[in-house]
């Protein structure tokens, strides 16, 4: 029979306790040099999570820190919303992760982080403009740019429809070995092509899906041909460029595109192009390899028809969407030197492969001279199907908002300007002039100081 | 008992000496029903300050700062707000949510209390309990539910209006009937309160006043209008004004079904300032937006509050 248990008892059990921790010698234990925090990105690829687990535990081991990770999810942004109340509160973990434009909006209260990635740029070569215009504010590095979640969003087609319906052999153009590329027919691939092959693929039962919604699948692909048009919403020196030719060229492509595009595109969220995919009623999409893993598990036989390859080119050239993560230190951080060393050794090139390979290809570092990793080569199948995730020949990345100053970049991407724009003309019926000025107006709101 | 009991038979000598007055004091004050009343509230008071109280507070200070939080600009983000075309939107769809979404949830509500509350005792309780369903269902989950019946691509209720010969719904996907789905889920989501509020009033109205006016030969129409309304008239204001306010912030089933879209035509002042604070970093104007919404339910507060209190008054 259990003791009875009184007040007094209790009272006495946590006096004595206290005494105890009180009055305990200081053994240096494993984890003598401190402990770190880090709330991080909840991965979408099962089992992705565990790699970075594993390099933490590596790490923390070697160096006598005790590491722990809080994954959270981006679902309904609670990610933002947890930086954002440490931000406001000044408290938190140590190391939190930032997607997209959350560097810029949390700069004030972000440790400088220089020293690592300028190390990591001596080791590696150039970075990513889209990381550096992302997370290098007033000549400071406010982020770490991270494997973990960086993504471009090339096309992910079906081969088998296209050269069916469209007459393109898509693994002729674009084969698991881009030394094989034909330079004639990369650059015969551009939104004029694409245009035609949707209409021939919308004939034949099969429409492309891209979203027109406005979440950031949608404003990444709408970024991506409004770059490649020359396209400039704003500009470095907050002038509105919106009202150009430039712009009519690029609103022309996008009515044809939506033309041949199922009606529900307008409401589709990030995962509604996946799904359009997966269903095998779609032949393209532009987005991460994580359609076809999903496609790899739930109708295989649609993965095995999906060729990632680059998106088509423009008058300025070929720009694929980039949306890149950080790892940033806050400034109230209580170990930085631990932070910072830790973040040096997820960027290096050996974790950032074991990172990669549990992603299955979907995390993309930052460093172009880390795209030859083995993984694109090697996952299938088909094998090869994800060879042309990382940018390769002439594709560039891009971000929608560029080049206007970061500041206002961010309100340009978020309330999604480019996306709502073309949905206004072609949905809406609006007047293309109309339309323009329209989003003139909502520019001139975005440069508020 | 016993334990009291023997407590005050310990007691000494020494102790029982008559304690300084101020001692005195403070233990008849301790001994007051009222202190204790206060103490054991201190608990909701401090939530209710910390985080009612605090947040509304410190909200209004953020709407007065610039974007990057470090000057002061009085109103600057509230006139900002009001030379936008897309806030005059969201203001707009924000009052016919409202609007309509109470008005539907007053009248099915009504109408449903007065079907449950004419049922046979025995089946009513079973009904009561079907009827309030999606009431305890967490929002988040049943309007996800929703959400895949709506879905813009594999829509449950598509796929059955297509089996049936008809042509599927932009549900989701055109601003208008987005708008409406909004509606409809926050009406599915609200009745059953008003159904449980006016189900109560309605049988609190005393019998004799129906068997009375039987007699003298009213219809139900004039039962209803002369007797059932007038007596509910305070419930249906006050359940009104808490709907509205309720439904003028929602958040959860615009985010969750449309997130503002198609091209912002569903926007709620909540996730408009969501899209505004969270999402594109500018805190001070989320807060501004958000804020809007104060003077328009205090207005509707005002009057409704002021019509309880004349018919209270009427009655006393």
């Amino acid at each position: 029979m259990l003791p009875r248990t009184t007040r007094r008892t209790v009272l006495k059990t946590a006096a004595l306790a206290t005494a105890a921790v009180i009055t305990a010698p200081y053994v240096r234990g494993a984890y003598a040099a401190g402990k770190l925090t880090l709330g991080c990105w909840d991965h979408w690829v099962p089992g992705a999570n565990k790699a970075l687990d594993k390099l933490c535990n590596e790490w923390g081991e070697k160096n006598k820190v005790e590491v722990h990770i809080d994954y959270i999810t981006s679902q309904g942004e609670k990610d933002k919303l947890t930086a954002a109340a440490e931000a406001q509160a000044g408290t938190g973990h140590d190391i939190m992760s930032h997607r997209d434009w959350n560097v810029r909006i949390h700069q004030a209260v972000l440790e400088p982080l220089d020293d690592v990635v300028d190390g990591l740029i001596k080791q590696y070569g150039p970075i990513s403009p889209v990381a550096e215009y992302l997370a290098k504010i007033k000549g400071a590095w406010r982020g770490v740019p991270t494997t973990i979640g960086s993504q471009v969003k090339p096309c992910c087609s079906r081969f088998d429809l296209y050269k069916e319906h469209a007459g393109l052999d898509l693994l002729e153009m674009f084969p698991a070995d881009e030394k094989k590329w034909d330079k004639a027919k990369v650059a015969a691939w551009n939104w004029d092509a694409y245009v035609t092959s949707a209409q021939k693929l919308f004939k034949a039962g099969f429409p492309v899906g891209l979203p027109m919604g406005q979440t950031s699948d949608s404003v990444d692909w709408v970024g991506g041909l409004f770059n490649a048009y020359g396209v400039v919403m704003v500009d470095a020196k907050d002038n509105i460029k919106i009202d150009s030719d430039q712009t009519r060229q690029a609103m022309e492509i996008a009515r044809k595109i939506m033309e041949v595009s199922p009606p529900e595109v307008y409401a589709w969220d990030d995962a509604g192009n996946n799904r359009w995919l997966i269903s095998g009623k779609g032949s393209n999409i532009m987005n991460p390899p994580s359609a076809w893993a999903v496609a790899k598990r739930d109708n295989p036989k649609v993965a095995e028809q999906c060729w990632t390859h680059p998106v088509p080119t423009g008058p300025k050239g070929r720009f694929v969407g980039q949306l890149p993560q950080f790892y940033g230190v806050w400034k109230f951080s209580q170990n930085k030197t631990a932070a910072k060393e830790l973040l040096t050794f997820i960027s290096q090139k050996d974790s950032v492969a074991q990172l990669v390979a549990a992603s299955v290809g979907y995390d993309l570092p930052s460093f172009k001279s880390m795209y030859d990793l083995p993984t694109w080569n090697t996952v299938g199948p088909p094998v090869g199907t994800v060879y042309g995730y990382p940018p390769r020949g002439d594709e560039q990345t891009s971000i929608a908002g560029a080049p206007a100053r970061s500041d206002v970049g961010a309100q340009i991407y978020n309330q999604a300007i480019n996306t709502v724009m073309i949905a206004k003309f072609t949905q809406g019926k609006e007047k293309l002039d109309d339309v323009i000025k329209w989003a003139e107006k909502e520019l001139e709101g975005t440069l508020r100081a | 008992m016993a334990d009291t009991v023997q407590g005050w038979s310990d007691v000494s000598l020494a102790d029982t000496a008559a304690p300084p007055a101020r001692k005195r004091g403070l233990k008849l004050f301790m001994r007051q029903r009222s202190t204790t009343a206060v103490l054991m509230c201190l608990p909701l008071i401090a939530i209710v300050l910390g985080l009612i109280i605090y947040p509304a507070f410190y909200s209004i200070y953020l709407s007065m700062l610039n974007k990057a939080q470090t000057h002061f600009i009085g109103l600057g983000n509230f006139t900002f707000l009001l030379s936008r075309d897309t806030f005059w939107m969201v203001a707009e769809q924000s009052t016919i949510f409202a609007l309509s979404a109470v008005f539907f949830k007053a009248l099915i509500g009504l109408i449903t209390a007065h079907l449950v509350n004419n049922l046979p005792v025995k089946g009513q309780r079973k009904w009561r309990g079907m009827l309030l369903v999606p009431w305890v269902i967490p929002l988040a989950l049943s309007t996800l539910g929703w959400w895949w019946m709506f879905d813009p691509t594999n829509s449950a209720f598509n796929y059955t209006l297509r089996s049936l010969g008809f042509a599927g719904i932009p549900w989701l996907s055109d601003p208008y009937w987005a708008r409406f789905s909004v509606i409809l889920v926050n009406v599915w989501y609200g009745a059953p309160f008003f159904l449980i509020m006016y189900l109560a009033a309605l049988k609190s109205v005393p019998e004799q006043l129906y068997e009375a006016a039987s007699i003298d030969g009213a219809t139900a129409w004039q039962k209803f209008r002369h007797i059932t309304l007038p007596m509910m008239h305070n419930i249906i204001a006050i359940t009104v004004l808490f709907s509205l306010i309720v439904t003028f912030a929602n958040f959860d089933i615009v985010q969750i079904m449309t997130a503002g879209g198609p091209r912002n035509m569903t926007h709620m002042f909540a996730t408009y300032s969501f899209l505004l604070g969270i999402r594109s970093g500018d805190l001070p104007l989320g807060a501004a937006t958000s804020l809007f919404m104060l003077p328009i339910l205090a207005v509707a507060a005002v009057f409704i509050l002021r019509g309880v209190r004349k018919r209270g008054r009427e009655i006393g």
